[in-house]
């Protein structure tokens, strides 16, 4: 079903609403894309003319500068036109319905609508009654995905590591309300990984997580024996109800990333996090500043990866788009 | 205006009639003859039923009207229409309208509103504690006088157990039944689908199967303490029919309903945050499924019911977990039950009685058969017409069901309330 939604009669990406089902294809294809613009922000004038003309809304229910910013970023740097709008999910207790508030924006001739919503099928939802020539990118829905997450951090992953088949991946930490990891878990395994691990308390694992085709532990040393990647998530204590863990104190003593965890990963494991961080509840400030830190090349990573599926959905077709074609991997 | 419904394969599971049968109705509206007419019965209208089966009019445990509170959703007059469309001439409307019924002239008034559209009777269930706040009891016995069947706080949970304890006692007292929608309220917490595979991949909040099992195991332990006469409604785990089995074994007074689509769809039917497949309680796994298919097989689970619950369009129009649950299912009611003849779960005389007769003797009233002097409400419907359901054919004023664009057999061609035929579709 999704499927149907995302790409459009002849195949071409349409919006960008989860991970699941999309093929190794695709995720390299805008991997490489994402390859191609690294050197836009690298230059003086640090702009391409592929989104000329064309408006973009940041459209944020729910809170968030990082991904906010890097949208925006991404969306200027293709000269597209952005507007930010922060809109507070009680506004709809004024009594205007979610696809209200959209129809209205829409009827500003805008193009490219970027959604975060605290409610997992709110883009879903916005995609599937947009107008054809409107195109939604999830920028995150409650629990259920945030794939362009995935993609900066598969991103960053092929940038240390290059193949994927061979890696051991864990993802630690609050994975029953994590939308990053749902969609990175998706990523990894359309892209192949050997092995994806997910480390947490029971509490903190949703019911069936192997049906995600993932390896579940509730033992953090064993857990990250010998893994190549260790991905830590922040522990959504705003999205937590009942008791899912005694205290932050406790959490840090048997899930925190210490130096001494990160040694039973293989010498040459990179750490990651979506952020924001909690320094001294998930993760220690020597491992998060360490030199097996990749933290803040996701970030810059998180531009060239937005800009690459942006120009994809939005941008004119492959063949006249000079710079996804220059530096393309073969794909397989 | 006395009728003879001529050369149908007449079906009346009470009776343990099963073959081609004419049936006879008099002018006052009752059942005057089964096979052979009575003495100087000269018709004056006849239905030619040939190739059609005749059968009891349904009784349907369960459906929301909306009036009084919701009439922006439906009203009794909609969805009486609808009730009769569907070969439905009997049905219960939950008291969790708006204002409750929780007075003997909120259950009259529903009742001769109902009795001025003059198309199918309508039961009220009363509710269990004032305002289904979960703390005082109602008026049950003056309820009961009024009209109300049953007595249930609809889907709003009694969270105290001594309450529902005083509840039951007191329902006992007066041989009334009790319906039930067990579930932990702690354990369901936010959650809006089933706790499963697809759930989980959604990144939606789940409902766990230990809460309807703690939910139901509470209740059951309360029934065993008070003995009343109890009836769970819309169970959708295959544990809590296991313990749904058990209880009876024991000799509890226990009976339960599934509602039509519990038997034919599961948690997947929410992939692409499908808002029109949720429901409460969720649609849960193949295996939930398969349990409750053998428990209406098997008898302990007596009666199917539509939980009918017309939506506005915008109840849909929003996030899986902000959307509103409910299907409008009076018009699916008839054709998901053959369709379970049609897959051989059951025969056919089966099928009919879970939608008349058990359901009838569940509420304890005069319905659901079609004996010679008994009330002549009766379905006759086509088991082989295949059509499919769109909005234009949903006579409801609710179109949300998941339903919507597939191809479904077997459909009501008359219905007949009180002798007076109320319903028929141009054929």
């Amino acid at each position: 079903m999704t499927q149907g939604l995302q790409f459009d009669s002849q195949g071409r990406l349409k919006h960008f609403l989860t991970i699941e089902g999309l093929s190794r294809r695709t995720i390299l294809e805008i991997l490489d894309t994402a390859e191609s613009f690294i050197s836009v922000g690298q230059r003086e004038i640090k702009k391409v003319p592929l989104l000329r003309g064309k408006t973009v809304v940041n459209l944020f229910f729910e809170a968030s500068t990082r991904t906010r910013t890097t949208f925006e970023i991404a969306a200027k740097r293709l000269s597209a036109d952005v507007i930010n709008l922060a809109i507070s999910t009680s506004s709809t207790s004024k009594g205007e319905t979610l696809l209200d508030t959209v129809r209205n924006l829409e009827a500003m001739h805008t193009e490219l609508f970027v959604v975060r919503h605290s409610l997992a099928g709110a883009a879903h939802l916005i995609a599937s009654h947009v107008p054809p020539h409107v195109h939604i990118i999830n920028a995150g829905d409650g629990a259920h995905a945030h794939p362009t997450q995935a993609m900066l951090d598969v991103f960053t992953i092929r940038s240390h590591k290059g193949e994927f088949e061979k890696l051991k991946v864990a993802i630690v930490g609050d994975i029953l309300h994590s939308r990053v990891a749902r969609s990175q878990i998706q990523a990894l395994n359309a892209l192949g990984a050997a092995e994806v691990r997910v480390i947490a308390p029971k509490t903190l694992l949703p019911t069936a997580v192997e049906r995600l085709r993932v390896v579940p532990y509730s033992d953090m040393r064993r857990g990250l024996e010998d893994v190549d990647v260790i991905m830590m998530l922040r522990l959504q204590r705003e999205r937590m109800r009942g008791a899912l863990i005694p205290s932050e104190q406790e959490y840090f003593r048997v899930y925190g990333l210490t130096p001494e965890r990160l040694a039973r990963a293989k010498p040459d494991a990179i750490v990651m996090h979506p952020g924001p961080m909690n320094r001294g509840l998930e993760i220690d400030s020597a491992v998060a500043d360490g030199s097996q830190s990749v933290i803040l090349p996701q970030v810059t990573n998180g531009i060239a990866v937005r800009m690459a599926i942006m120009a994809l959905i939005l941008g004119p077709p492959a063949e006249v788009r000079p710079a996804a074609r220059r530096g393309t991997r073969a794909t397989a | 205006m006395s009728l003879l419904v001529r050369g149908g394969h007449l079906v009346d599971p009470a009776n343990r009639i099963n073959g081609k049968r004419d049936l006879y109705i008099d002018g006052r509206g009752f059942v005057a003859g089964v096979g052979s007419a009575p003495d100087d019965f000269k018709p004056r209208r006849v239905i030619e039923a040939d190739g059609l089966v005749v059968c009891p009019g349904l009784v349907d445990l369960r459906a929301r009207l909306r009036e009084p509170g919701l009439e922006y959703k439906a009203t009794l007059e909609s969805e009486l229409a609808a009730a009769v469309a569907a070969g439905i001439t009997t049905l219960c409307c939950p008291p969790d309208t708006n204002p409750v019924i929780d007075t003997p002239a909120m259950a009259q008034m529903i009742q001769s509103r109902a009795w001025r559209y003059g198309l199918a009777f309508i039961h009220p269930l009363g509710a269990l504690t004032r305002g289904l706040q979960g703390q005082q009891l109602t008026d049950m016995e003056s309820l009961d006088e009024a009209g109300c069947v049953a007595f249930t706080n609809a889907l709003k949970p009694i969270t105290d157990s001594l309450v529902m304890r005083r509840a039951m006692e007191y329902a006992a007292s007066f041989d009334l039944t009790v319906f039930l929608h067990s579930e932990d309220p702690w354990l369901k917490g936010v959650g809006c689908c089933h706790e499963g595979e697809v759930g989980m991949r959604l990144g939606l909040p789940g409902i766990p199967e230990a809460a309807e099992t703690a939910g139901v195991a509470r209740d059951l332990a309360l029934i065993d303490q008070t003995r009343v006469r109890a009836h769970f409604c819309g169970l959708s785990t295959a544990r809590a029919v296991q313990m749904l089995g058990e209880a009876q074994r024991r000799g509890l007074p226990v009976t339960a309903d599934v509602t039509a689509h519990h038997l034919h769809l599961t948690e997947h039917d929410l992939e692409g945050f499908n808002t029109q497949a949720h429901v409460l309680p969720p649609l849960r796994s193949r295996r939930d499924r398969d349990a409750l298919r053998r428990a209406l097989k098997g008898g302990a689970i007596g009666a199917i019911c539509s939980d009918h619950q017309p939506h506005e369009p915008d109840a849909k129009l929003a996030p899986f977990s902000d959307s509103e649950p409910g299907i409008s299912a009076l018009e699916t009611l008839l054709p998901l039950t053959l369709k379970l003849v049609d897959e051989k779960l059951l025969a056919l005389p089966e099928a009919v009685a879970l939608v008349t007769s058990r359901p009838a003797d569940i509420l304890g009233i005069d319905a659901g058969r079609l004996s010679v002097g008994s009330t002549a409400d009766v379905c006759v419907f086509d088991p082989n017409e295949r059509w499919t359901l769109t909005g234009q054919a949903i006579v409801s004023r609710g179109h949300n069901s998941p339903f919507l664009g597939r191809e479904l057999k077997g459909r009501a061609t008359h219905t007949i309330v009180g002798g007076k035929i109320v319903y028929e579709r141009e054929r």
